[in-house]
């Protein structure tokens, strides 16, 4: 994967996915996920119907299955949540197995395991055909106040430059024989961070001097400025407009 | 501690996403006021927070090894609110949570309300709150910075998981009862707590060594000490004095009242409108959220239910929803049950707060005036 | 102090005089600097650390209010009033290009400045595209600055200001983290400039190979004032100020071109 700004889980591409406004595939996949959230769980073919939406996405975008599959795992820790759950929830039990379980928390498990993987699934396809550059346009025109979306690109901009310096210092402590090993060490680990902090924080300083030295009055101009054609957000729609489709047919069978 | 999708129902999710909205955008103008360095205002924001988020950003990956090839992380909601102010650490916690949850997949986007208001609010906001307190009471000095950073820390994360408790209790999809979250979730994340307060004391201290004008919430130190020889001149009280203010309104000891009102008011807003202020948000919120969301059943089904499609006959969802084992007794209204617990449920973290801020000063304030010869 | 050594056209690039400036805690870092840069005159400011040239830098285009004094960028007074213009004609390119490439692509950085002062669409376009050719960057538009070398970065820095047209070029310590090549890459394009330049350095080679003439800042006024060449001969002048030439460096032995 490329580092830096093509993030990580960016994949490079010309599908009729990539090629969306970003401000589309934002506004889909929210309401995707909020529809899948509403789904009632007892709706299990209405997930596996998502699964398919999804898939189907995946498919038009060109982003392998593998991929896919791949950055589901980060979810893993909520996974443990949920494999907990049936041994801790409260009501009736029932015997899977020879393991009395509750009855409420296998569906709570089975509701957190569903929604959440459809939620990170659909994030993972966004993340993997919008650049991160697009993203910030996209949450841009959203609506998002200006300045907020100025904060998300200077984070993004010196996340790199300070993680480097960061790795930097690690290196340079490492030069001079000293690894971190336990709780011991932890003083000379925060002396890093807080002069970290003062680098980003006199970097910040030094930034807002070369933009005020290039006509800067505290709003970003309008550079690049991409519109969405009634066809394209026709086109983005599909995915919320057939999972409300398949949520209000789980809510009435 | 990133919340996935489903974790947490649409209604609360949409309602923490309200409330989500409006802190970022209070904390938006807040931050201006924080960031303005000498004479220039507005647009000194974006770079410096941009800055502040990119140092949260990184100073995560910053693995502290414990033992044993295990390692934590710092979560960074109390050391940006002491770094930088309350305002600015909301804003740049909820933009890292915001762009962790676009670009990596990391805390699902319709659980962003429930991320930003646990995670970027709850834990900046009791942190700052804490720290200010403390320092108003502790002997100044860069050790009272270190101490209070500590505690402010300390008590922040289990606060957060306090805070993700009560909005399980409003808006859980999963049917474990209220004690066992509150009890698992506090219990870890106490135990959390102690490595990011060790973590954030040392860092605050290592800045306040080096550049004391960097960090926010030590900008006082100065200013305050001509402020101090002012009431030093009026009663023959003590150093608990100067916290009045923060005390005042977390507990209705009847100490501050009877010593005079601080005359002087600081050179910055006093900590306690900031604590009132939240702490009445902290139950608007909890109430309103709790009335209206949870007993409510979602629209959808409200749809159904009306429409006499509701062919399962299934329970009302305040039934269903743990908040029935959590209602308050002897309220036959939902709605109105549901919001007391709300408001019981901040009541009840506000409580373990203020009790260890009460602790805590109670054994400063004892322990001052063996001190107060030993320390600068 | 006034320098007469240049005969300035009608309105000289910049013009300094009497420029006394305090911070807010007191420290006071200029005495009175006057100095006159003229049209197209490449100009070096020596001096020591501490001596107050960022400071001055920070003058020329208004970020700092002059206590006393006054500067004026061709016959423009630095003032509020024209601050929009002013930050336009004076470009500055400060040390470390990652502070000064904030956007996230090359493009929208080079972009920046015009697009602030009004200018958009495909004039904007030509704009950057002409300003990334003088720095042989045409091709890097896309590129985000993370990527780049630390000599494209630098030269990309360059090309921030030029897309402004300013009046007067501002380089803070240019050749600074360069290697030799693109040392040598980056004092071909600021020849190749038909721009005014005011040139902050420590390298007293780097001022003698592109600057014909030098000016020395030191205890906050402008200590010396000549030919590049001359200044650094002159071995009791350099050693008052605490300039030192590189091991082995003769700038007696260099002929200069032009």
């Amino acid at each position: 994967m490329g580092a830096g700004h093509s993030h990580k889980l960016y994949r490079h591409g010309h599908s009729p996915v990539h090629a969306l406004p970003p401000h589309c595939k934002i506004a889909a996949v929210f309401c995707f996920v909020l529809v899948v959230v509403s789904t009632p769980r007892e709706a299990v073919w209405a997930f596996g119907l998502y699964a398919v939406l999804i898939a189907a996405a995946a498919g038009a975008a060109r982003v392998p299955a593998g991929f896919l599959l791949k950055r589901l795992l980060i979810e893993v820790p909520f996974v443990a949540f949920a494999v907990l759950m049936p041994f801790v929830a409260e009501g009736p039990r029932v015997d899977v197995i020879g393991l009395s379980l509750s009855e409420s928390g296998l569906w709570g498990a089975w509701n957190i395991l569903a929604k959440g993987t459809l939620g990170v699934a659909a994030s993972v396809l966004l993340a993997a055909t919008t650049e991160l550059r697009e993203l910030l346009l996209g949450l841009q025109r959203l609506r998002m106040p200006p300045q907020l979306v100025q904060i998300a690109s200077f984070m993004i901009r010196y996340g790199d430059v300070i993680t480097d310096e960061m790795r930097r210092m690690r290196i340079a402590r490492l030069s001079r024989g000293f690894e971190a090993r336990g709780v011991r060490h932890w003083g000379i680990l925060a002396k890093s961070a807080g002069a970290l902090f003062i680098r980003s924080y006199e970097r910040g300083e030094r930034v807002h001097l070369a933009m005020v030295s290039r006509g800067y009055t505290g709003t970003m101009p309008v550079i690049a400025d991409t519109t969405a054609t009634r066809a394209q957000w026709t086109r983005a729609a599909a995915l919320p407009v057939a999972a409300l489709a398949v949520c209000l047919l789980g809510w009435t069978l | 501690m990133h919340v996935p999708d489903g974790f947490i129902n649409a209604p609360v999710s949409v309602a923490t996403g309200v409330v989500a909205a409006a802190a970022v955008a209070v904390s938006l103008r807040g931050a201006r006021r924080e960031l303005a360095g000498a004479g220039s205002g507005a647009e000194r924001t974006a770079p410096l927070a941009g800055l502040v988020a990119a140092f949260i950003f990184a100073v995560q990956m910053l693995n502290f090894p414990v033992a044993a090839g295990t390692s934590g992380h710092l979560l960074g909601g109390a050391l940006a609110a002491i770094l930088v102010g309350p305002y600015t650490g909301v804003l740049c916690v909820s933009v890292v949570l915001l762009m962790q949850g676009v670009l990596f997949a990391d805390g699902g986007l319709t659980a962003l309300g429930v991320n930003i208001t646990d995670m970027a609010i709850v834990t900046t906001v009791v942190a700052y709150a804490l720290f200010r307190g403390l320092v108003k009471v502790l002997p100044r000095g860069r050790r009272s910075i270190t101490v209070a950073s500590f505690v402010a820390a300390l008590v922040s994360v289990p606060a957060a998981a306090g805070a993700f408790t009560g909005l399980y209790v409003l808006g859980g999809t999963a049917d474990v009862s209220i004690g066992k979250v509150f009890t698992a979730m506090v219990g870890v994340h106490v135990l959390i707590g102690i490595g990011e307060a060790v973590i954030t004391a040392l860092t605050v201290g290592a800045v306040v060594a080096v550049r004391p004008d960097l960090v926010y919430g030590a900008r006082g130190l100065t200013q305050p000490l001509e402020l101090r020889t002012v009431q030093v001149a009026v009663p023959g009280a003590g150093a608990g004095e100067v916290t009045t203010a923060a005390r005042e309104s977390a507990e209705s000891a009847p100490e501050p009242a009877s010593g005079p009102a601080p005359a002087a008011p600081g050179p910055r807003r006093s900590t306690r409108r900031v604590w009132l202020a939240g702490v009445a948000t902290a139950l608007v919120c909890a109430g309103g959220v709790s009335y209206y969301a949870s007993a409510d059943p979602d629209g959808l089904e409200k749809v159904a239910h009306d429409q006499g499609i509701d062919a399962k006959a299934k329970d009302h969802a305040a039934k269903d929803s743990p908040l029935a084992d959590y209602g308050v007794k002897d309220i036959g209204d939902p709605r109105l049950s549901g919001g007391l617990a709300g408001v019981i449920g901040v009541g009840a973290t506000l409580a373990v707060g203020t009790g260890v801020f009460v602790v805590v000063r109670r054994r400063k304030s004892a322990g001052t005036a063996e001190r107060a010869v030993g320390s600068v | 102090m006034d320098p007469l050594s240049t005969t300035t056209p009608a309105a000289p690039s910049l013009d300094v005089s009497g420029l006394a400036y305090a911070y807010p805690d007191g420290h006071q870092a200029l005495f009175g600097v006057d100095l006159t840069v003229g049209r197209g005159e490449r100009v070096a400011l020596l001096g020591p650390n501490g001596a107050g040239k960022t400071t001055l830098v920070l003058h020329l285009n208004g970020i700092l209010e002059a206590g006393a004094g006054t500067v004026t960028v061709a016959g423009l007074p630095v003032g509020k009033k024209n601050m929009a213009e002013i930050r336009r004609r004076v470009g500055i390119v400060f040390q470390d290009p990652d502070d000064q490439l904030f956007m996230p692509t090359v493009r929208e950085d080079v972009a920046f400045g015009p697009a602030a002062a009004g200018l958009r669409g495909p004039e904007l376009e030509a704009r950057v595209t002409e300003a990334l050719e003088r720095v042989g960057m045409a091709g890097f538009a896309d590129r985000p600055p993370h990527h780049l070398s630390f000599g494209q970065r630098r030269r990309v820095a360059v090309a921030t200001v030029l897309a402004m047209r300013p009046e007067i070029l501002v380089l803070d310590e240019p050749s600074s983290n360069l290697d030799p090549a693109s040392r040598r890459e980056l004092a071909d394009i600021l020849r190749s400039l038909e721009v005014t330049v005011l040139m902050v350095t420590h390298d007293l080679p780097y001022a003698l190979e592109l600057c014909p003439r030098s000016v020395v800042l030191s205890g906050g006024v402008i200590a010396a004032d000549g030919g590049t060449q001359d200044l650094l001969c002159d071995t009791e002048l350099m050693h008052t100020h605490r300039l030192e030439l590189p091991f082995g460096f003769d700038p007696r032995s260099v002929t200069l071109s032009g």
